[in-house]
């Protein structure tokens, strides 16, 4: 089985990164995730961008994990 | 580490049979009362538990396993559940679908706790080495309690759990373990950073924090609420290490001082997700009876930690040191 990247968007909160990915700066530099899981902030309230830090919770961020049906 | 010494007569009777060989007759002790705070009954209650993880420098191995001590832990445990399930509600009527609103309800309370705040703008390096000796009973054993769970799972949780402790303890590489970042903590703050230093010095409600989650480890029938309870410490745990940090940066400490805090609100951000769906969401939908336990588990360990902030706080707030005085040398 070939591994893939899997990213997991999680209910009011953030996008869970699963896998061989790598984390590159727009110039092509590596970041240093750290650690084999990473969630990477979508509420864009963290002060630790691109990561989250939980700041959705306070912030009373919504999204649901499914994608949202078109308006 | 060594045997501290005794805070009462339960402590003294079983602290003198540790020092010698296990076996011969029983140890009797009348546990009667004793509440989460009680100094006597946590400390015993902590040692009897101590043997299953480091041990005790001086105490024979074969403790662990003796009829005699864990029939004295089954009493000492009897009254610490009892005391729990006084003070914590019990969730009834939980189906699987409502685990997530259930432990949010809990972990994200509408008034933010005073702790991190005081910690984060007022305390001074004094109260933060304090601070910094409670939680070094637990953090010093990071992540272990709840691994007792890992053979106790299977699949989609137990994978999760796997997922979260492998981050804990460092993914593979020993520097990055959480128990060793708070060891560079405790060094920085100029404090002793050996496992247990600082155990004769924190009271019963700081060790009751440890003890709840030695009982839901150490017992199968609680591996609900030991999911849950690492839930609680996951959700509640990135904004208040966003404080601490901050805090430390304040009174002047270096990168590697802060790092454990600064750690923390990265990696607790992906645990919490992870314990909250793929631990415990996905545990509760295998054993649904099993869903108000991981709710009175994340429950208890909330309400612990409540009790124990009241403790550090109302102490600070009269200007009086919220440890146990050092042992006057004899
Ligand atoms: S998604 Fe968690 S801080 Fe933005
Ligand atoms: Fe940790």
């Amino acid at each position: 089985m070939r591994e893939v990247v899997t990213v997991t968007p999680c209910e009011d909160g953030p996008l869970l990164l699963r896998g061989p990915f790598e984390l590159l700066t727009q110039s092509g530099e590596r970041i240093d995730a750290g650690r084999a899981t990473v969630a990477l902030c979508r509420c864009g309230l963290s002060s630790v961008k691109p990561y989250c830090d939980g700041s959705h919770k306070t912030a009373g961020f919504r999204a649901t994990s499914e994608p949202e049906p078109p308006a | 580490m060594r045997l501290p010494p005794p805070r009462g007569p339960l402590t003294e009777a079983l602290f003198d049979r540790l020092a010698g060989s296990p076996g011969a007759d029983r140890l009797d002790a009348a546990v009667t009362t004793g509440g989460l705070d009680d100094d006597d009954v946590q400390l015993a209650l902590f040692a009897c538990y101590e043997l299953h993880y480091q041990g005790f420098e001086g105490v024979d191995e074969r403790w662990e396993w003796d009829p005699a001590l864990l029939g004295l832990r089954a009493e000492l445990e009897r009254c610490f559940e009892w005391s729990l399930a006084a003070a914590v509600p019990r969730p009834g009527g939980l189906e699987p679908a409502g685990l997530r609103a259930a432990l949010t309800a809990l972990a994200c309370p509408e008034e933010e706790p005073l702790l991190p705040l005081f910690l984060q703008r007022e305390a001074s390096l004094e109260h933060f080495r304090e601070f910094v000796i409670h939680r070094s009973i637990y953090h010093l054993k990071e992540a272990d309690p709840h691994t007792w769970a890992v053979p106790r799972l299977t699949g989609v949780p137990k994978a999760a759990l796997v997922e979260i402790q492998s981050d804990e303890y460092g993914g593979g590489r020993p520097e990055r373990m959480h128990s060793e970042l708070f060891r560079a903590t405790l060094r920085g703050l100029g404090l002793d950073d050996s496992y247990g230093a600082y155990l004769h010095r924190v009271p019963g409600v700081t060790l009751a924090i440890s003890n709840v989650m030695s009982l839901f480890g150490l017992h199968r029938r609680w591996r609900g609420a030991l999911l849950g309870h690492l839930a609680a410490l996951e959700m509640t745990s990135s904004l208040p290490n966003r404080r601490y940090a901050a805090g430390l940066r304040r009174l002047g400490a270096g990168p590697r001082t802060v790092r454990f805090y600064d750690e923390h609100v990265q990696a607790d951000a992906v645990h919490e997700q992870i314990a909250v769906n793929d631990l415990c969401g996905a545990f509760a939908t295998a054993f649904p009876p099993y869903t108000g336990d991981i709710v009175y588990g994340a429950a208890c360990a909330l309400e612990l930690e409540r009790r124990w902030a009241e403790h550090v706080m109302g102490r600070w707030q009269r200007g009086a040191p919220s440890l146990r005085a050092r042992p006057v040398p004899a």
